[in-house]
């Protein structure tokens, strides 16, 4: 897999260029600001953008900025988002096209190396994945009256796996249950937030997502 | 003559002494000169009241045009002569008429309350004034004048008369200071500030001072925010990262994965420096464990240039105002380092009558700029407290930069 990188700290940028070699990838360019970033994007032979969200020259959201507009140009280009900070704002606006092949992570997942490695590898096949706080930030702003509180703390743990794009088979054998309890959870989930059953992993992500980003 | 304008000292009745003759002698000279100015103030005031009724005419802005700025000189001699006396400022506030022409001006004139407070400072002036001003010259002169009356006309009469007046001088040796201290403050009931104005002018000030320090706190934030997310934190997700790598090349590479780790190492040390400076622009601990005694010491010790230290504060601060004082002296510190080329440098404080005064002195080049940034923002920051910030530094030095903030020492 060919990588573009967009990282403005020189310490974390050799980092995940070690890990992205490390773990079999090429980083084809890693572009220290928005602007070498986005030619950077725009190469033709990249399969996947990995970048940050805050860069110079403002160091505000240029990353991601950059990303969508990486998208907007290539539709369903696949981009991870790394930040320091969760923002589910960000995570709509990456989510906004609904076209997958998007993730959103905070920077502290790529430490457990081959989890970060393999949400990488299920951006660059077209899935979604989103961190844990992105989903608890959408669940805990929901209101008292919300659907979501109806779900039980195990449902919101499968809820939480899903969003991270993991299938049921990678949720069953997180949480140690048998792939047919977790089909059983989530078909409780989706009934209890009235959405329709859906067996595509990254539509039914995409689904509860938008269902959050909504408020029911 | 700066001696002569000094405050009347006091105006209960001391005895005789070269110092109290000296000081009533003074006081009848500035009100000899009170009294003789109630002649063009006599003379304004009639042409201020021609003036008006005469405005529909053209001569009425002719007489307004010379009339109104010579009463504003006049009654600003007279602001002088009152703040002098009283040892305070007595500040004018005219109405704004730059960019009026000759026609406009009397027009904004007209409506400003200042202008006819001036006008009724004129009738003052040639009236209760005039006597209040009159007496002590009269009180003084009034035995010489009988003598010399004595003297030309020997009898009965005059010699009665000086026998009356021997009483004058002691009488004027009581009541002189009070009488000037009585025109003084009579004046500046007129011609100062409304209290109105005043407080309309502190609001204005307050407001600034108000934007000023939240426009500076807000600033402080963001650099904390970006001094964290760039440095502690950029470092400890690298740590991670690392540790991530070495945990996985543990069984393939050990000698790559102890080289990470040793890398891990150093910059888990360099990521604690960060956050201890930003913990030192947010609040240095030796401030928080020692006061500003402490962290003044602190400062002067790690500073190239010999510091002497002459510092009596209280213990007991108001947070707010250690911290600004605390920084402020950084500030100036670190300027006697970066710019200075000094030899020596000094640092005095103390507090006296609820102000917290400090004086940060070199004997360097001079040539400081006020109007730099970090000099600037200090006067801002110190502007939030009513504080204020005044720079002596001539090219050649010695430069001196004195601190001054109101506080009341109130246990926190």
């Amino acid at each position: 897999m060919r990588v573009v990188l967009g990282e403005d700290q020189a310490l974390l940028r050799v980092g995940l260029t070690r890990i992205l070699e490390a773990s079999g990838c090429a980083v084809l360019e890693a572009a220290e600001d928005a602007a070498s970033l986005e030619r950077a994007l725009a190469r033709p032979d990249a399969d996947l953008g990995l970048v940050d969200v805050r860069m110079p020259p403002s160091y505000t959201n240029e990353g991601l900025l950059a990303a969508i507009a990486a998208r907007r140009a290539r539709p369903s280009f696949p981009v991870l988002v790394l930040s320091q900070y969760v923002e589910p704002l960000y995570a709509r606006d990456l989510l906004a096209d609904g076209a997958g092949g998007v993730g959103y992570l905070l920077k502290d997942r790529v430490a457990e190396v081959d989890g970060f490695v393999a949400a990488l590898r299920r951006v660059a096949a077209g899935g979604t994945v989103l961190d844990p706080e992105v989903v608890a930030g959408l669940v805990g702003g929901a209101g008292r009256e919300h659907p979501v509180t109806r779900l039980t703390p195990r449902e919101r743990e499968v809820l939480t796996l899903m969003a991270e794009g993991r299938s049921n088979a990678a949720i069953a054998g997180r949480l140690q249950v048998s792939e047919k309890a977790v089909g059983k959870h989530s078909s409780a989930i989706f009934t209890k937030l009235d959405l329709p059953q859906d067996t595509d992993d990254n539509r039914r992500v995409l689904a509860v997502l938008a269902w959050l980003e909504g408020g029911g | 003559m700066p001696t002569l304008l000094a405050p009347v000292r006091s105006v209960r009745p001391s005895p005789v002494d070269t110092a109290g003759l000296v000081e009533r002698l003074r006081l009848t000279l500035v009100s000899a000169g009170q009294f003789l100015l109630f002649v063009p103030a006599v003379v304004l005031f009639v042409l201020t009241v021609v003036a008006v009724p005469t405005g529909g005419m053209a001569v009425g802005f002719v007489l307004a045009a010379v009339a109104v700025p010579a009463t504003e000189l006049l009654t600003g001699g007279h602001r002088r002569l009152a703040g002098g006396l009283l040892g305070v400022e007595v500040p004018s506030a005219y109405a704004d008429t730059t960019g009026r022409g000759f026609l406009g001006r009397p027009l904004v004139w007209l409506r400003d309350p200042h202008r006819w407070r001036d006008v009724a400072f004129l009738a003052w002036s040639a009236t209760g004034g005039a006597v209040l001003s009159g007496l002590p010259p009269l009180l003084l002169l009034a035995p010489l004048v009988h003598l010399g009356g004595l003297l030309l006309d020997p009898g009965l009469t005059w010699a009665l008369l000086l026998a009356g007046a021997l009483v004058c001088p002691l009488v004027w040796w009581l009541v002189t200071p009070a009488l000037l201290r009585a025109r003084a403050v009579a004046d500046r009931g007129i011609l100062g500030h409304t209290r109105v104005a005043a407080l309309e002018r502190r609001v204005e000030q307050v407001e600034e001072s108000r934007t000023e320090s939240l426009d500076h706190s807000a600033a402080e934030v963001r650099r904390i925010e970006r001094d964290l997310h760039d440095g502690a934190q950029a470092r400890i997700a690298a740590v991670g990262m690392n540790v991530g790598l070495a945990e996985k090349l543990l069984a393939t590479d050990p000698e790559a994965a102890a080289a990470l780790l040793r890398e891990v190492r150093e910059t888990t040390v360099s990521a604690l420096e960060d956050l201890r400076s930003v913990v030192r622009g947010i609040h240095p601990p030796v401030l928080a464990d020692r006061g500003l005694a402490g962290a003044v010491e602190a400062l002067a010790l790690a500073l190239p240039v010999p510091v002497t230290l002459r510092l009596d504060v209280p213990e007991e601060l108001p947070a707010p105002v250690e911290s600004a004082a605390y920084f402020a002296l950084a500030e100036c510190l670190a300027n006697v380092a970066k710019h200075a080329a000094a030899g020596r440098a000094w640092v005095t404080a103390r507090q006296h009558d609820g102000v917290l005064r400090l004086v940060v002195g070199d004997d360097g080049r001079g040539g400081a700029d006020p109007e730099g940034s970090g000099l600037r923002g200090i006067a801002r920051r110190l502007g939030a407290f009513d504080g204020t910030l005044v720079v002596d530094s001539p090219p050649g030095g010695p430069t001196v930069v004195t601190l001054e903030v109101p506080c009341r020492a109130e246990p926190t």
